[in-house]
């Protein structure tokens, strides 16, 4: 302890001592009692009803309580069900076309945005973040509204173009688009901050040196950006897929509140299945397996995400 | 930087007069205005048409060429919300529920990051490591026995069914202990060791006030996130008059969904308090938002 009162010292010496070990025994349980709410709360619904869900998925359980052991008979039933691999092609397509537009967006306007010399930078800034702060229940009356097939006013610039209009809803591709559309404007502009925020961290002068060396913007995006938004890319490519396989309100509320997204499930991801088998239809249990089924594909999605995109830029 | 072309970056730094930057930003830059203006444009759109609609009527939206000046009946479509659906009751739920978690997390999350950055106990860095790999584990999946517990707690059409989930978040501790690391110091806190506190009192009367603006930006963060909330209060919630302001304006839309202009003056009026907060705090959470992110 004495040690660490003189400041010579203290840079080789472990951080974090406000406690001085030989203290009450109340100082010594402290820490715990303040990191416990988390763990608790975790716990409790969190890590439970995750493992509690592998449990139900081997029963016919109904919402009253009644219950029959059948095993992997939900996973045989599920695989052999045409709805479950629609909505998880929808799920897959949604994510893809909503995730990379939104990171490559976000990627160009954090790189313009970090320019030192821009006017008005707070006011692009926070119109960047207003998408994030719009609720998704807000936000789908207005793209519903918006991408309308009579009287919407994308379909009026395509009708004034001299093109019919188009009826999004109706098909997979245009359903897809209209919900990837609105997950994009939702969350393009907070990953412009991510983005932003590691980029401010690169030493101007490693582009000045870079300039000087003749590097053009195209080589020095490759060459300095890149390898130094790495984590941060990781980070978003992660979490926009945990986000993104998981979607649930756009695709809901897009169609007007119909759990199948369309007569002909056009745009009904895993996680409204899910939610039409277990509250809707009242099959506990086989929606707990849909719930299994996607949190496996989620893992294997988000571990090959992780193992590409730390490759990304490590060379070059 | 890298976007200038070129202009010798060197000169333009160096002179840095106006005028000299007046014209590298006419000349060089304009498309990144262009840019700029087009991605912000984007993004403000859709809420101003959220107004526009909510102000004229359904048919400022069936209306072409499509009407783009806000009209006089906001008033009168509101009125016609709050006889639709117990909307002032809703709006009071979310408040409640979304000031709570703010409150809770704004507070708990710093006394959690404390212990983390400034206390030393056994097992703290296999229970932070775990703390941060709950962040990567998609929970909500398990809705079904979430809804299963609430159930057996009786807290099925309650708010606290919202609420005491949202209390505490890993990514808040995570962010409070790097803001309590990078800017109390350990001197600081021996001073007060020595003066005879306990951790509990050097937390409430040392570390807390000064990082309080980083707590009160998780505050709003998690104020945002909680208000604009849908899946879990739509699952949890079954009685009107339980309803968060979210799932108001769903039962607006479907009871009548044909009157377009009454679905929007309500999801104006509920995204109205976020707004407000944003003209206030906007900065402050995009400074919060960047703070927070992971740096490499």
């Amino acid at each position: 302890m004495a040690a660490t009162l003189t400041p010579g010292t203290l840079k080789g010496v472990k951080p974090a001592t406000a406690t001085r070990p030989v203290e009450k025994r109340w100082e010594r349980l402290a820490p715990y009692g303040y990191v416990a709410p988390f763990y608790v709360l975790f716990l409790v619904f969190g890590l439970f009803p995750l493992l509690f869900t592998f449990y139900v998925a081997l029963f016919d359980w109904n919402p009253i309580g009644d219950k029959t052991f059948v095993g992997l008979a939900n996973f045989q039933q599920l695989a052999a069900d045409p709805r479950f691999w629609n909505a998880l092609k929808n799920t897959f397509s949604i994510w893809i076309i909503s995730t990379a537009p939104q990171l490559l967006i976000a990627l160009v306007l954090a790189q313009v945005l970090n320019s030192a010399l821009l006017r008005f930078a707070t006011f692009f800034r926070m119109a960047m973040l207003l998408p994030y702060i719009t609720s998704v229940a807000a936000t789908a009356i207005v793209f519903a509204q918006l991408f309308n097939r009579d009287f919407g006013l994308l379909n009026w610039v395509i009708g004034g173009l001299g093109f019919e209009h188009v009826d999004f809803m109706s098909t997979p591709v245009g359903s897809h688009l209209l919900v990837s559309t609105m997950v994009v404007w939702r969350w393009f502009g907070y990953n412009t901050l991510l983005y932003l925020a590691a980029l401010q961290a690169v030493p101007r002068d490693l582009y000045e040196a870079a300039a000087m060396d003749g590097a053009g913007p195209v080589k020095q995006f490759f060459h300095i950006t890149l390898p130094s938004l790495r984590p941060v890319i990781v980070f978003t490519v992660i979490m926009s897929t945990i986000g993104g396989l998981q979607i649930f309100t756009e695709p809901l509320l897009l169609s007007n509140g119909t759990l199948t997204c369309g007569t002909a499930r056009q745009c009904q991801t895993l996680s409204l299945f899910l939610y039409e088998q277990g509250f809707g239809s009242f099959k506990f249990g086989y929606g707990s397996a849909i719930g299994v089924a996607l949190f496996a594909i989620i893992v294997v999605v988000a571990l090959v995400n992780f193992l590409l995109s730390s490759r990304l830029g490590k060379k070059g | 930087m890298a976007t200038t072309t070129g202009t010798p970056q060197r000169d333009s730094v160096r002179v840095r007069t106006s005028r000299t930057r007046r014209r590298s930003i006419g000349r060089v830059r304009w498309y990144t205005y262009l840019l700029l203006g087009l991605a912000a444009a984007a993004c403000i759109f859709p809420v101003y048409w959220m107004f526009v609609v909510s102000s004229v009527g359904s048919q400022a939206a069936t209306q072409l060429p499509p009407r783009v000046v806000p009209g006089g009946n906001f008033l009168d479509l509101l009125e016609l919300v709050f006889e639709t659906v117990p909307f002032v009751r809703s709006l009071v739920n979310s408040f409640v529920v979304a000031s709570l978690i703010a409150v809770g997390q704004a507070f708990l999350c710093s006394l959690a990051g404390f212990a983390f950055a400034k206390m030393t106990f056994k097992g703290r860095d296999v229970l932070f490591l775990v703390l941060v790999l709950t962040m990567t584990v998609p929970a909500q999946l398990a809705i079904i026995p979430q809804y299963m517990i609430m159930s057996t707690l009786g807290w099925v059409d309650t708010l606290q069914a919202l609420v005491v989930p949202g209390l505490v978040s890993a990514f808040g501790i995570f962010w409070m202990r790097q803001h309590i690391s990078a800017t109390i110091s350990d001197e600081l806190l021996q001073a007060a060791r020595m003066d005879g506190a306990n951790s509990w009192q050097i937390f409430l009367r040392i570390a807390f006030p000064v990082v309080r603006p980083a707590a009160a930006v998780l505050g709003l963060l998690g104020f945002v996130n909680a208000w604009n909330d849908f899946l879990w209060p739509f699952i949890v919630l079954k009685s009107p008059d339980m309803y968060t302001a979210q799932i108001a304006i769903k039962a607006l839309q479907s009871n009548i969904s044909v009157d377009l202009g009454l679905a929007m003056a309500g999801s104006f009026l509920v995204t109205v308090p976020l707004l407000v907060l944003f003209a206030f705090f906007g900065k402050q959470m995009v400074s919060g938002i960047m703070d927070g992110a992971f740096k490499g």
